[in-house]
C-alpha cells in the first residue's frame, strides 16, 4: 500500500497546485519541453604516434579501433549511456547494464562520466596485449568499486549479481535467489587468504596466479583483434 | 544485430577479463582467426558505378545482404569487385545507410521501387530513420490507396492477442476495456450503454405532468407520482445492471486500488447510491426532503456513457488540460464582477426604490450585463449608472471573447492529436513486434548455434556442420562471448520453452527433452566441478541413471529418435541457409532430440569417465510435440545421422 499512499501524496499535490494556478490564473503549460541541445563536446585524440608509443597497438590497428569508435560516438567521447546500450546489444537475453555501469567505471578511469578515446585504448591495451599482472590489476580496480584498495563482500556480491543478470531469465538449471551468494563464499574461500573479510590487491594477485585456469584463461582474448 | 555493433566486439571481449577470476570452471578456448584480415577497401560495381568502400562498413550489419556471405555471390574473381545488376541510384541510399547508420527515403523516387530495392539488399523498411520515416510512410500509405489494396487492417488494430491461459480476470478486463475483442463483450457493451439510455430518459419523463385520470378539478401531477410502482421497477431494474457492472469491473481490475480511485468508478457509484440510500431511508417526511435532492445525483448516470464515446472523453481530456485557460477566464471575470457591481451600486445608492440593494446583489446585474444576457430584472436609472453599465457590457464582451479562442483551439489540437495517436499506437505495434523478432533473432542465434552442436570440440572438424563452419567470425567470438559468461555463472542460456519446462519437470513421470551433445572437454579437477555445479552434476546423473533405467514411454522415444533424427528448426541466419540444401552426412544441423524422463530420485554421480558437456537443453520437444514453439519449423524432415551418436546408449 506505500505505492498507493505515494501516488495519494504525490496527487494532492499535484491538485494543490493546479487550485494555485487557477487562483493566479497563470496560462503557462507544466510540460515545458526544452529541447535541451547537446552541445556536441567533440574530442580529438592525440596523435596516432603517440598512441602507438602508449599502447601495444599497431598503427593499423589503432586506425581500425578508432573508426569504429568515431562511428559510434562522432563526437569522441563516449557516456554512460552509450556505453550500457552498447554493451547490451551483445547480451540480448539479459540485463546487462548494471556490470556495463562498473565496467564504465573501470574505463573511466579520470572519473570524469565519459570515456575518450585515449582511456578507451588504454584499457583495451592492458586487458588485451598486456602482462598478466597488469590484467589481474585492472580486474581487481573493476572490482573495487569504491575504488578504496579493498574488495568487500558487498562489492563483490554487486559485481556477481550484475554477471548474473546478464543471463536473464531463461537459464538452465534455473538461478535460483542465493546462488549468487554461494558463488561470492566460494570465490571469497579462494581469495581471502588471512580470512580478514576483504581481499587486498596482493591476496587477489597472489591467489590468481596459484589458480592456472585462470592464468590459462588470461591468454584467451590475446587475439581478439 | 544493430548499429556498428561488431566494432565494438573486441572491446567486450576484453571485458570479459573482469568475469575470469570470478569463473569457477575454465574458460573455453577462444575461436582461432583464421587469417589476420587487415580492413580492406571493397569495390562494389552497381551497374557500371563503381563504389568503394571498407569491408568494415559493410561487416556492421550481418544480416543484410552486403555484410553477410550472401554477396560472394555477386563476386567477379576477373576484375575482383562485387557486382550488381541494379539501380545505382538506389544503390547510394544503401550505402549511406551502412555508413551513417540512417536509412534515408529519396524524396523524388517512386517509394515501390526504394522498397523493392530494400528487399534486395535485405534492409527492413523500419530501418528507415525518423527524419525521413514519416514522409515515407505517407507515401506508402498513398500509394496503397491508390492501388485499393487493404491496408487498412494494419491499422485497425484489434487489441493484443492475450496469451493462452490467462486468468478469467484477465479475460474479463480485456472485454470490459476492448469491446470489439468478442461477441460477448460487445453484447454486453450495447446492453449497457441500453440501460444508461432507459435510466436517463425515465428520470426525465417521470417529471413530465401526465393528465391524471378524469376527477373533478382535472389535476395535473407528474407520471412519476401517478404510476409509481412501474418508474421504481425500472430504476430497480437499471440500479441492477449498474450494481452488476460495476463489481464485475471491480473484480476484473488489475489494480483494485487504482480502479476505486478512477473518475468513471467514482461516477458509478454516485449513479447507483442514491437508490440504496433511498431504500435505507424511513419514509418519513423530515429525510425525505433530503432523499428527493439525492434523487438528482441520478442525473449523473448520463456521464457513463463517456465509455461508450470518445468524444466525450476528448471533451472531458480537453477541459481538464485547459484548466489553467478556465481558471483564467474566471479569475478576471470575477474580479470584472467585483469592480463593476461595486461601481454599480455606488452609481444607483441615491435612487429610491432601487433594486440595487447591495453589492452582491449587483452581482447579477454585472454578471448579466457582461454576459450580454441583459435580462431587464435590474437596470439602473441614473445617468452615471447608465454610463457605467455601457461600460459593463461593453468590457463583458473583451473578457469573455479573450480566453475562448485558446480553449477552441486546445480542443482541436487535442483532437487531433488523438487522432494520430491512434494510428501511431497501430503502426507501433507493428514496430515492437519487428524489433522483437530480431532481438529474438539474435538470441536464438546463440542456442540454435549450441544445439547444432557447436559447443563440440573443433578437433573434431569434420564432423562438424558446415553450418557451423559458416558462421563468420564476428559471429564466432560472440558465441565465444556468450559461453565464457555461461561458464563464468554454471548455467546456460535457454529458451523460454524449455525454462518453463524446466520449471514445472521436476517431477515423477514428468518429461521433458533435451539434446545432448557428445563430445568431452577437457576439465579441470572434478572436486572443483562438483563444489560448483552439483546441479550440473546432478543432471549428468539422472541422464547416465535413466538411460538404463528409464521410465514410462522414455526408452522407446529415445530408440525411436535414435533412428530418426529430426531435421532442426527455421534457421535464423543467413549462415545457417547456406547450409539448407545440402543433405549429405555432416552438413545438415540436426537437433538430436532425445526424451528421457526425470527421475526425482537423485543418484550420486557414478564414475564419470567422460565429462559430458554442459548441454543446451533447448533442441528437444520432438517427441512431446509440443509445436508452438517458434523455434519448431519442422517442414523439412530429413532425417540424418551424425556420426558420434549420443552415447547414453552405450552405457
Amino acid at each position: 500500500m506505500s505505492g498507493c499512499s505515494k501516488r495519494c501524496k504525490l496527487g494532492f499535490v499535484k491538485f494543490a497546485q493546479t487550485i494555485f494556478k487557477l487562483i493566479t490564473g497563470t496560462l503557462s503549460k507544466d510540460k515545458i519541453e526544452d529541447e535541451l541541445e547537446m552541445t556536441m563536446v567533440c574530442h580529438r585524440p592525440e596523435g596516432l604516434e603517440q598512441l602507438e608509443a602508449q599502447t601495444n597497438f599497431t598503427k593499423r590497428e589503432l586506425q581500425v579501433l578508432y573508426r569504429g569508435f568515431k562511428n559510434e560516438c562522432p563526437s569522441g567521447v563516449v557516456n554512460e549511456e552509450t556505453f550500457k546500450q552498447i554493451y547490451a546489444q551483445f547480451f540480448p537475453h539479459g540485463d546487462a547494464s548494471t556490470y556495463a555501469h562498473y565496467l564504465f567505471n573501470a574505463f573511466d578511469t579520470t572519473q570524469t562520466g565519459s570515456v575518450k578515446f585515449e582511456d578507451f585504448v588504454t584499457a583495451l591495451s592492458i586487458l588485451l596485449r598486456g602482462t598478466v599482472h597488469e590484467k589481474l590489476r585492472w580486474t581487481f580496480n573493476l572490482y573495487d568499486i569504491n575504488k578504496d584498495g579493498y574488495i568487500n563482500k558487498e562489492e563483490m556480491m554487486d559485481i556477481v549479481k550484475a554477471i548474473y543478470d546478464m543471463m536473464g531469465k531463461y537459464t538452465y538449471p534455473v538461478l535460483k535467489e542465493d546462488t549468487p551468494r554461494q558463488h561470492v563464499d566460494v570465490f571469497f574461500q579462494k581469495m581471502d587468504k588471512n580470512k580478514d573479510g576483504i581481499v587486498t590487491l596482493d591476496e587477489f594477485l597472489e591467489s590468481c596466479q596459484e589458480d592456472d585456469n585462470i592464468v590459462r584463461s588470461l591468454q584467451l582474448f590475446q587475439n581478439v583483434m | 544485430m544493430a548499429a556498428g555493433v561488431a566494432t565494438w566486439l573486441p572491446f567486450a571481449r576484453a571485458a570479459a577479463v573482469g568475469w575470469l577470476p570470478l569463473a569457477q570452471q575454465p574458460l573455453p578456448p577462444a575461436p582461432g582467426v583464421k587469417a589476420s584480415r587487415g580492413d580492406e577497401v571493397l569495390v562494389v560495381n552497381v551497374s557500371g558505378r563503381r563504389f568503394e568502400t571498407w569491408k568494415n562498413t559493410l561487416d556492421r550489419y550481418p544480416d543484410t545482404l552486403l555484410g553477410s556471405s550472401e554477396k560472394e555471390f555477386f563476386y567477379d574473381a576477373d576484375s575482383g569487385e562485387y557486382f550488381f545488376d541494379r539501380d545505382p541510384d538506389m544503390f547510394r541510399h544503401v550505402l549511406n545507410f551502412y555508413r551513417t547508420g540512417r536509412l534515408h527515403c529519396p524524396r523524388q523516387e517512386c517509394i515501390q521501387a526504394f522498397d523493392e530495392e530494400l528487399a534486395f539488399y535485405g534492409l527492413v523498411p523500419e530501418l528507415v530513420g525518423d527524419c525521413c520515416l514519416e514522409e515515407y510512410r505517407d507515401r506508402k500509405k498513398e500509394n496503397a490507396e491508390r492501388l485499393a489494396e487493404d491496408e487498412e487492417a494494419e491499422q485497425a488494430g484489434d487489441g493484443p492477442a492475450l496469451p493462452a491461459g490467462s486468468s478469467l480476470r484477465q479475460r474479463l478486463w480485456r472485454a470490459f476495456e476492448n469491446p470489439h475483442t468478442s461477441t460477448a463483450a460487445l453484447v454486453f457493451y450495447y446492453v449497457t450503454g441500453f440501460f444508461i439510455a432507459v435510466s436517463v430518459i425515465a428520470n426525465v419523463v417521470e417529471t413530465i405532468p401526465c393528465r391524471g385520470p378524469a376527477r373533478r378539478p382535472p389535476r395535473e401531477q407528474p407520471c412519476g407520482d401517478r404510476f409509481p410502482t412501474a418508474f421504481f421497477c425500472m430504476d430497480t431494474a437499471c440500479v441492477l445492471i449498474f450494481t452488476g457492472e460495476y463489481l464485475l469491473r471491480l473484480f476484473a481490475a488489475p489494480s483494485r486500488c487504482r480502479f476505486l480511485r478512477s473518475v468513471m468508478s467514482l461516477i458509478d457509484v454516485v449513479a447507483i447510491l442514491p437508490y440504496y440510500i433511498g431504500l435505507f431511508v424511513p419514509k418519513n417526511d423530515d429525510v425525505s426532503g433530503a432523499f428527493v435532492t439525492l434523487r438528482v445525483f441520478r442525473v449523473f448516470r448520463i456521464f457513463k456513457f463517456s465509455r461508450h464515446s470518445q468524444g466525450l472523453r476528448i471533451l472531458g481530456y480537453t477541459l481538464k488540460s485547459c484548466a489553467s485557460e478556465l481558471g483564467f477566464l474566471l479569475f478576471s471575470l470575477t474580479m470584472a464582477i467585483i469592480i463593476f457591481a461595486t461601481v454599480m451600486f455606488y452609481a444607483e445608492k441615491g435612487t429610491s426604490k432601487t433594486n440595487f440593494t447591495s453589492i452582491p446583489a449587483a452581482f447579477w446585474y454585472t454578471i448579466v450585463t457582461m454576459t450580454t444576457l441583459g435580462y431587464g430584472d435590474m437596470v439602473p436609472s441614473t445617468i452615471a449608472g447608465k454610463i457605467f453599465g455601457s461600460i459593463c457590457s461593453l468590457s463583458g464582451v473583451l473578457v469573455i471573447a479573450l480566453p475562448v479562442p485558446v480553449i477552441v483551439s486546445n480542443f482541436s489540437r487535442i483532437y487531433h492529436q488523438n487522432q494520430r495517436a491512434d494510428k501511431r499506437r497501430a503502426q507501433q505495434k507493428v514496430r515492437l513486434a519487428r524489433i522483437r523478432l530480431a532481438k529474438s533473432g539474435t538470441t536464438n542465434a546463440f542456442l540454435q548455434y549450441k544445439q547444432n552442436g557447436g559447443l563440440e570440440d573443433s578437433s573434431s572438424g569434420d564432423g562438424q556442420a558446415l553450418c557451423i563452419r559458416n558462421r563468420s567470425a564476428f559471429e564466432q567470438q560472440h558465441h565465444h562471448l556468450l559461453h565464457c559468461l555461461e561458464k563464468t555463472t554454471c548455467h546456460e542460456f535457454t529458451d523460454e520453452l524449455t525454462f518453463s519446462e524446466a520449471m514445472g519437470a521436476v517431477s515423477l513421470g514428468g518429461r521433458t527433452s533435451r539434446s545432448t551433445s557428445v563430445s568431452s572437454q577437457p576439465v579441470g579437477p572434478s572436486s572443483l566441478l562438483s563444489s560448483c555445479c552439483p546441479r550440473r552434476a546432478k543432471r549428468r546423473a539422472i541422464r547416465l541413471a535413466n538411460s538404463t533405467a528409464s521410465v514410462s514411454r522414455g526408452s522407446m522415444q529415445e530408440l525411436d529418435t535414435l533412428a530418426g533424427l529430426r531435421r532442426s528448426p527455421v534457421p535464423q541466419s543467413r549462415s545457417s541457409l547456406n547450409a539448407k540444401p545440402h543433405d549429405s552426412l555432416d552438413l545438415n544441423c540436426d537437433s538430436r532430440d532425445f526424451v528421457a524422463a526425470i527421475i526425482s530420485i537423485p543418484t550420486p554421480p557414478a564414475n564419470t569417465p567422460d565429462e559430458s558437456q554442459p548441454s543446451s537443453p533447448g533442441g528437444g520437444g520432438g517427441g512431446g510435440g509440443r509445436a508452438s514453439s517458434t523455434l519448431r519449423n519442422s517442414s523439412v524432415d530429413t532425417p540424418c545421422l551424425l556420426p558420434e551418436t549420443v552415447k547414453i546408449s552405450s552405457l
